[in-house]
């Protein structure tokens, strides 16, 4: 663990503007050439509740947060409820400072804000402070920002003392300020970052402590973006201009992007009354020949169930997008899990006949988003892409080249009215939509409104042209035809050039670390540290989960000693899937799992895989859960 | 040029147009009261000069869910209560399309009835027709929402506690600017109305009584029945939302004491339907979404060149 990088990290009350501060300071420090990641923690609570976001930044690329922090800015939480005796939330206006101590690494800074925080009341706050050798700067803040401003503007305060502490040229935060801010507070807000700048400068020693900014240079432009944002933008690239759906966390961020972008290029974005409603209104636009997608969070996803499997039977393509959350039921709604896996692979009746993604990084959102699409389109199957509060809401720069590619609105295998007057047509007139002898199982449609095109589409088994039908013979290969298409579409995405199974660490190791979606960049991060220490270990992270990376994974699996698979969930659902899968290994795998509702650390994954793999013993701490291997 | 011809193209058309040309086997009972919607609804397209190319008819699941086994036009036989979501997309997709949703009175009103409330709400450019029986057909008799209170049947063995559910009442406050009710047993006055709520620009909604001999032979067969319009015995104005009220209120209440009072019940011509009210404020494009991906000369946008400035 070096400080060779900066792990800043605010922390507030909910609805004091901490997640906009922090993403203007991740900017301003990604365009000073810096790498930069960001991590944030809140509340199911609108105004009030301690949240905090951590940026890290550093000289290289980083994919996943750190272990612990170094810099703490602790600001006052305006809506903080009045501490009474006896509530089960305790004080919770000291909360941003006492809150934030335990992950504060040695030597670390803390900034608070002396007009809101009084640090006498944390238990123990000296001795902690000289134990740990953390360097304190209490600085009325408030104040700072009432003598010129407003109160609010007291973030600004603490970034202009971030400034002055870390050594950052506070030009690109005026900058992005000048930017980003209505002329009326936009001048306040620059006189307050000077003179909390020119106040540190003034009255301390800055060199006090070794926590500084690294510096960095960039070879080519860099944008900041979420999961959410690369999700959104994948689906405008692919021609998608129709979303329908319910507001959930955390999945409304995509609904909103796109709600509020689609106006700007003639796309048709509805709010409508439940999640069934949203999943069939796609799915109409979709028919009637719309590149469409909806989307929700578990429940709403539960809720989309019947529809989903109309997709798959009438065989119309639509994408939906799952952003899971700490379940069951309302769960932990802006705690992040990985708990849905099967949920989306199963649901709905009969046998499940879909394409499911799950990104591991904010650029392969924007790439299996875009994937997903063209994939359902072509082969007429409902995707969907399936990630989670931590990858959805976490920023990252990701070189702006990166999107610079063509749109590619086409709808798939769709026939236009001049193939559909050769194209086979049953005696009653209807055009046979519903081929039993097609290539890839894949027969092309035609759109309402095309000459000669009508049919039936239906929930029921059917006829080639769509009349409902039960005999065996027809159902069987009408069975199968869907089916067969999950093999044709395993074929094409082995064909294509890029694979969305990530690897990292040494290709001769012994063992193996498995993830599936957002966890990638942690586990990552984490083969690197046991790297470091002498550890013989590499990673994949699967990103394709229906129809499943079989050979892929099983020759990273021939590969290794053993693996451990982690995931964000506590029935180990990705491992049953890969057993499931592959039929065999099960001697070869175990789980590292986490459910807390906090994403995993590196250091979680390096101490349980030391642990548990290597000296054989049981966990101790209660944040993760080890399952091991069948026959240990 | 359209990718859609059969949109707007002209095409003479007759009623058996709409015939599939080998009729799959009606799974319609003897006197069901289905038939005649079927009839009304060929009656409608063939005098609107619709083609079947054009027309768009979703069903949700039932005995009534049926009905385009056996018309001819493009359909969507969707799952039970969702016909309404999936027909409204699909006009926001291609407003040329003649879109019309039909299905049960437990498809509409009970299952799918948030739908209902929501597509009226919103006066969709589109014609719905529930096939009301006061019974679950396809499911052998169960009670269903409009099933009249004391309805006995083998989940209600002691007869429903419930009030029906009163469907025109509910379109009213809901939103829908047409609202009419009709009879199987009144094949003209059927295909009148189902002619006006095609032409009508915004959500029409018929509730048209069909008799189900098989499962609810206690009901009337809705004979005699009154026509609200032709009768002396009613007068108000349909364009007057509380006068429409009172009618509906009274029909309503009057259906299960034997009196069958049919017609139109409320037109709202001003109402702007949703499509217009969606391009209004610029949320609807001009040119359907969907001819956009069959015109090579559109430039499709970018994220790259369109949103990614402000992530910089
Ligand atoms: C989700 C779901 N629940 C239940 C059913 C079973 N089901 C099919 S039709 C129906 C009721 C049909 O009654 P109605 O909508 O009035 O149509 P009718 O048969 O009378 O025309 C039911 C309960 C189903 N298909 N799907
Ligand atoms: S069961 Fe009733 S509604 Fe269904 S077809 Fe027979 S008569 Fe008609
Ligand atoms: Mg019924």
């Amino acid at each position: 663990m070096t400080d060779d990088e900066l792990i800043w990290r605010i922390a507030g009350g909910s609805g004091d503007g901490i997640a906009s501060t922090s993403q203007n300071f991740a900017k301003a420090l990604m365009r000073s050439g810096l790498d930069v990641f960001t991590h944030r923690h809140y509340p199911s609570r609108i105004r009030g509740g301690h949240t905090y976001t951590e940026i890290r930044a550093s000289s290289e690329p980083v994919t996943s947060r750190g272990n612990g922090y170094n810099f703490l800015l602790a600001l006052g939480d305006s809506f903080a409820r009045n501490p009474q005796e006896g509530a089960y939330y305790k004080n919770e206006e000291i909360k941003p400072l006492s809150e934030n101590l335990d992950e504060l690494r040695e030597g670390g800074v803390i900034v608070y804000d002396s007009g809101l925080l009084d640090a006498s009341e944390i238990e123990d706050f000296d001795e902690r402070v000289e134990a740990n050798n953390w360097h304190v700067y209490d600085i009325d803040l408030r104040s700072m920002a009432r003598d010129v401003g407003r109160e609010v503007m007291r973030n600004t305060a603490g970034v202009g003392v971030t400034c002055a502490l870390a050594g950052i040229d506070t030009q690109y935060v005026e900058d992005l300020m000048t930017d980003a801010m209505p002329e009326k507070i936009l001048e306040p807000n620059l006189e307050i970052l000077e003179r909390a700048y020119n106040h540190v400068l003034e009255e301390y020693d800055a060199d006090a402590h070794d926590v500084t900014a690294p510096t960095g240079e960039h070879d080519e432009e860099q944008v900041l973006l979420s999961g959410s944002d690369a999700i959104a933008y994948g689906a405008i690239d692919e021609g998608c201009r129709f979303i329908a759906g319910y507001p959930m966390t955390p999945w409304t961020e995509v609904f909103t992007i796109l709600s509020q972008n689609f106006p700007k290029i003639g796309g048709v974005s509805e709010q409508v009354e439940d999640e069934i409603a949203a999943a069939a209104l796609a799915i109409g636009a979709s028919h009637a020949g719309v590149k469409a997608m909806s989307g929700s969070s578990g429940g709403g996803f539960a809720l989309m169930s019947e529809p989903l499997g109309l997709a798959e039977m009438t065989e119309t393509p639509v994408v939906l997008i799952e952003a899971m959350r700490a379940g069951p039921s309302t769960g932990m709604p802006t705690k992040t899990e990985q708990g849905d896996l099967e949920h989306v692979l199963y649901t709905s009746q009969g046998d499940s006949h879909r394409v499911v993604f799950a990104p591991g990084t904010v650029s392969e959102a924007y790439d299996q988003t875009r994937q997903a699409f063209r994939i359902a389109y072509e082969y007429q199957v409902p995707s969907i892409i399936l990630y989670d509060q931590k990858l959805g809401g976490e920023l990252i720069n990701v070189p702006a080249s990166h999107f610079d590619r063509e749109p590619n609105p086409d709808l798939g295998s769709v026939l236009t009215e001049a193939e559909l007057e050769t194209a086979p047509h049953a005696e009653t007139g209807k055009y046979q939509r519903f081929q039993h002898d097609v290539e890839d199982g894949v027969s092309p449609r035609s759109i309402p409104g095309q000459e000669n095109g009508r049919f039936l589409a239906t929930g029921n088994e059917h006829t080639p042209e769509g009349h409902i039908a039960e005999t065996p013979e027809n159902r069987v290969a009408q069975m199968n035809r869907r089916l067969q298409k999950a093999e044709a579409i395993r074929a094409d995405l082995d064909s294509r050039e890029e694979t969305h199974q990530t690897y990292h660490g040494d290709d001769e190791a012994e063992y193996g670390l498995i993830t599936f979606g957002s966890q990638q960049g942690t586990v990552e991060e984490a083969v690197d540290v046991l790297a470091d220490q002498g550890y013989s270990v590499k990673s994949l992270g699967v990103s394709d989960l229906m129809p499943y990376p079989a050979e892929e994974v099983s020759a990273f699996l021939d590969s290794v000693d053993e693996a451990l698979i982690v995931e964000m969930n506590a029935s180990a659902q990705f491992r049953g899937l890969t057993q499931k899968e592959l039929g065999q290994y099960g001697e070869k795998l175990s789980s590292l799992l986490k459910y807390n509702g906090n994403p995993f650390e590196p250091a979680d994954i390096v101490e349980g895989f030391k642990t548990t793999i290597i000296e054989g013993d049981e966990l101790s701490g209660q944040e993760t859960t080890f399952v091991p291997a069948a026959g240990d | 040029m359209s990718a859609f011809n059969a949109i707007d193209g002209g095409r003479e058309v007759d009623r058996n147009d709409y015939t599939p040309g080998i009729e799959p086997q009606p799974t319609w009972c003897p006197g069901c009261g289905d038939f005649s919607v079927l009839k009304a609804l060929k009656g409608a397209s063939a005098e609107l000069g619709k083609s079947p190319d054009e027309i768009l008819l979703t069903t949700g699941i039932g005995c009534s869910g049926k009905l385009n086994s056996y018309f001819e036009s493009y359909g969507f036989h969707t799952i039970h209560g969702r016909s309404l979501p999936i027909a409204r997309a699909a006009k926001l997709a291609n407003p040329g399309l003649e879109v019309v949703a039909a299905g049960g009175d437990g498809d509409g009103y009970g299952i799918g009835g948030n739908h209902f409330m929501h597509t009226a709400r919103e006066n969709h450019d589109m014609t719905y027709i529930v096939f009301n029986n006061e019974i679950f057909g396809l499911t052998k008799g169960q009670t269903s929402p409009t099933s009249p209170k004391g309805h006995k049947s083998k989940t209600q063995p002691s007869g429903s506690a419930k009030d029906p559910i009163r469907p025109l009442s509910l379109a009213l406050t809901s939103g829908a600017s047409y609202i009419a009710r009709t009879a199987a047993v009144n094949p003209n006055q059927a295909q009148e109305i189902i002619v006006e709520a095609m032409e009508h620009d915004g959500f029409a909604h018929v509730d048209f009584l069909t008799q189900c001999p098989t499962w609810n032979k206690d009901a009337r067969q809705y004979v005699p029945y009154v026509d609200v319009q032709e009768s002396d015995d009613y007068d108000f104005d349909i364009t007057d939302r509380r006068e429409a009220m009172d009618m509906m209120a009274e029909t309503e209440d009057v259906l299960h004491e034997g009196t069958v009072l049919t017609g139109r019940f409320y037109v709202d011509e001003d109402r702007p339907s949703y499509q217009e009210e969606k391009q209004a404020i610029g949320e609807l494009p001009e040119q359907p979404l969907a001819e956009r991906y069959f015109d090579d000369s559109y430039e499709w946008e970018r994220s790259a060149d369109t949103f990614l400035d402000k992530h910089k």
